[in-house]
């Protein structure tokens, strides 16, 4: 008689366990073991940014842009302000806290769309790339080296002093980021998924090509690409702050986190929070986000590098 | 060999080629040039003789052949700025960035490789879990926070360094940590994941099961095959080092190519802006070639298909 037939005979449970060869985990370690504190911590902390995103015109206490030059300079409330602006404000009266919301929802988009981009070219290229073989992927393949071979910053800031900026052209800019590893990824993933029995089967039953890959491999290989489009979302936060800092990146009225940063510079020392503010923002999201991004890989792929 | 080389440098020239044709298409997809210079008030005789000047007035392919036959002849156009030649004046700046940059790079490799091949033989002990956060955040940190935080703390609070300009060699400290610290963050992680690898592979059994010491194996067996994927990065590093500074100088005020990029990006100066751009081409793709030569001499797969192919 097995086991399963008798569950009266249950070993593992809590209360008995002492006399059992079964170790039995209390449901509140399985839960840590399954949930790491770190990766909670990251997730709580990605869907307060979610929420921020969404609701930003609902919470930001006052006009991102409203000037106030009686309450110039006010420091955060840890450092000696009051709850009227609790991250304090900038030499021109306006709410940092404000400004914060506004500058992460702005970032945000940004980085997502751009994302989103990369996604879209780095998967068709590789998908074309595996299709067609031959002398079209060797082509591929060398403007993914000639890219992989170029620091991206230097590219970017080659276009945006050809073309000058606006938000549009910037936010495709920042799509070009990134789409030769996914390029290479999905091509490689590709080229397996078809020796596969599933893509034989309906290449058999006559599917067209676009459907084959668009149905049925790409369902197959989503969860690793979108491990690694979830690593590359970090990065495009960073570049896009790091222009934005430069001041060639989102342009004033508009506001972004690096444009925070780079304004908060010149107050430095008598108004440190300007800058601290959106410096705290972006090292908090791109932290988390690379964690949850490290989690998921070694989770779903721990191929993936 | 002969042939892995002349493929190596074939392609080499191909990204050259690409990198000078993409910037020929931006030039030209930016407008017409004789209105960014001219003006659009500008009397029509005069576009006339402009565009006939510098050839605009000739088919597309022949402006293409002649923008490269004075790419190759070092005849890329004067800065708008100052009207001096942009290859001048981009020269000029390259040393004050090698200075911040080449001490940088030996900071990011004598913390990121010990670092890392640490955290590889340490796997999942705190050692491991130590260096891997510190890499994390030098990932997640943007160098430009990381070099005003450390401004404000050894410029503005303790008052021991300068927090921008270039006058002293105390000037350099700043820069130069901060690209340090977050260079060597990457290396640390590169050379972990590289290590691991090896330290996963048959031969390393081998080497242990037949009674190495331990010290032997990693010395002997698992170092120089790990060294191989980590070239890759170093050559990567050292082909950024005449721009991969480009925030940090801005940051601390640092008269180096960078900020004359981030200037002239502003200004729109595009004939300095192309300088730069084409001379960040062929260091990287030189770096990348110096990596593929020395990968010829020591990786011993590729020295054995030479001695394979003179048999």
């Amino acid at each position: 008689m097995t086991i399963d037939t008798t569950p009266d005979l249950e070993p593992a449970s809590p209360t008995h366990a002492s006399g059992s060869v079964f170790t039995s985990k209390s449901r509140l370690r399985a839960f840590f073991e399954a949930w790491p504190p770190l990766v909670l911590i990251a997730l709580f902390w990605v869907g307060v940014i979610a929420v921020v995103v969404v609701g930003a015109k609902w919470i930001a206490p006052y006009d991102f842009m409203a000037l106030d030059l009686r309450a110039r300079l006010i420091p955060p409330v840890f450092m000696g302000g009051d709850w009227t602006h609790p991250l304090g404000t900038d030499e021109l009266g306006r709410d940092v806290l404000s400004r914060l919301i506004v500058s992460i929802q702005i970032s945000m988009v940004i980085a997502f769309l751009s994302t989103l981009i990369a996604a879209i070219v780095g998967v068709s290229l590789g998908f074309i790339a595996a299709y067609f073989r031959g002398r079209i992927e060797q082509v591929i393949l060398m403007l993914i080296d000639a890219q992989a071979a170029m620091p991206f910053m230097i590219i970017a800031l080659a276009v945006l002093a050809f073309l000058g900026s606006s938000l549009f052209l910037f936010t495709i800019l920042m799509g070009f980021y990134g789409w030769e590893r996914i390029a290479r990824i999905s091509r490689g993933l590709a080229i397996s998924a078809n020796e596969r029995g599933y893509a034989t089967a309906v290449r058999d039953l006559g599917a067209t090509p676009f459907r084959i890959y668009s149905r049925h491999i790409l369902p197959n290989i989503a969860s690793t690409l979108i491990v690694s489009l979830t690593l590359n979302f970090p990065e495009v936060i960073l570049l896009e702050s790091g222009l934005s800092f430069l001041g060639l990146g989102v342009q004033p009225p508009m506001t972004s986190l690096g444009n925070m940063v780079g304004y908060g510079r010149d107050y430095i020392q008598s108004a440190p929070w300007i800058m601290l503010a959106p410096s705290a923002a972006i090292v908090l999201t791109t932290l988390s986000i690379s964690i949850l991004g490290d989690w998921m890989r070694d989770k779903f792929d721990p191929t993936l590098d | 060999m002969v042939q892995y080389l002349l493929m190596k440098i074939f392609r080499a020239l191909v990204t050259v080629t690409l990198i000078v044709s993409a910037a020929f298409v931006v030039l030209r997809l930016s407008g017409d040039p004789a209105i960014i210079i001219l003006g659009p008030e500008a009397p029509p005789e005069a576009f006339e003789a402009f565009r006939r000047n510098w050839g605009l007035d000739q088919p597309i392919w022949v402006q293409y052949f002649k923008y490269f036959a004075a790419v190759f002849q070092g005849d890329l156009g004067n800065s708008m700025r100052d009207g001096r030649s942009a290859l001048v004046v981009v020269g000029e700046r390259i040393p004050l960035t090698l200075a911040i940059t080449l001490p940088a790079l030996f900071i990011k490799l004598a913390i990121g490789l010990p670092a890392g091949v640490m955290a590889a033989l340490y796997r999942n002990t705190w050692v491991d879990r130590l260096i891997m956060m510190l890499s994390v955040a030098g990932f997640t940190v943007p160098s430009f926070v990381l070099g005003l935080v450390l401004a404000m703390i050894f410029a503005v609070w303790l008052g021991w360094l300068p927090s921008g300009g270039s006058d002293t060699w105390a000037h350099a400290v700043l820069p130069t940590v901060t690209m340090g610290l977050v260079g060597a963050a990457v290396i640390a992680r590169f050379t972990r994941s590289a290590m691991l690898e090896v330290l996963g592979q048959p031969y390393i059994r081998t080497a242990s099961a037949k009674g190495l010491l331990w010290r032997d194996v990693v010395r002997n067996h698992a170092l120089p095959n790990a060294a191989i994927p980590t070239l890759t990065i170093i050559g990567f590093l050292v082909g950024s080092l005449v721009a991969g500074a480009v925030v940090v100088e801005s940051v601390f005020s640092w008269p180096g190519v960078g900020r004359l990029l981030v200037n002239a990006v502003a200004n729109r100066d595009l004939a300095v802006v192309q300088v730069i751009l084409l001379l960040v081409g062929l260091t990287m793709v030189g770096a990348n070639l110096a990596v593929d030569i020395l990968y010829g001499i020591v990786d011993p797969r590729l020295r054995i298909k030479r001695l394979q192919a003179g048999s």
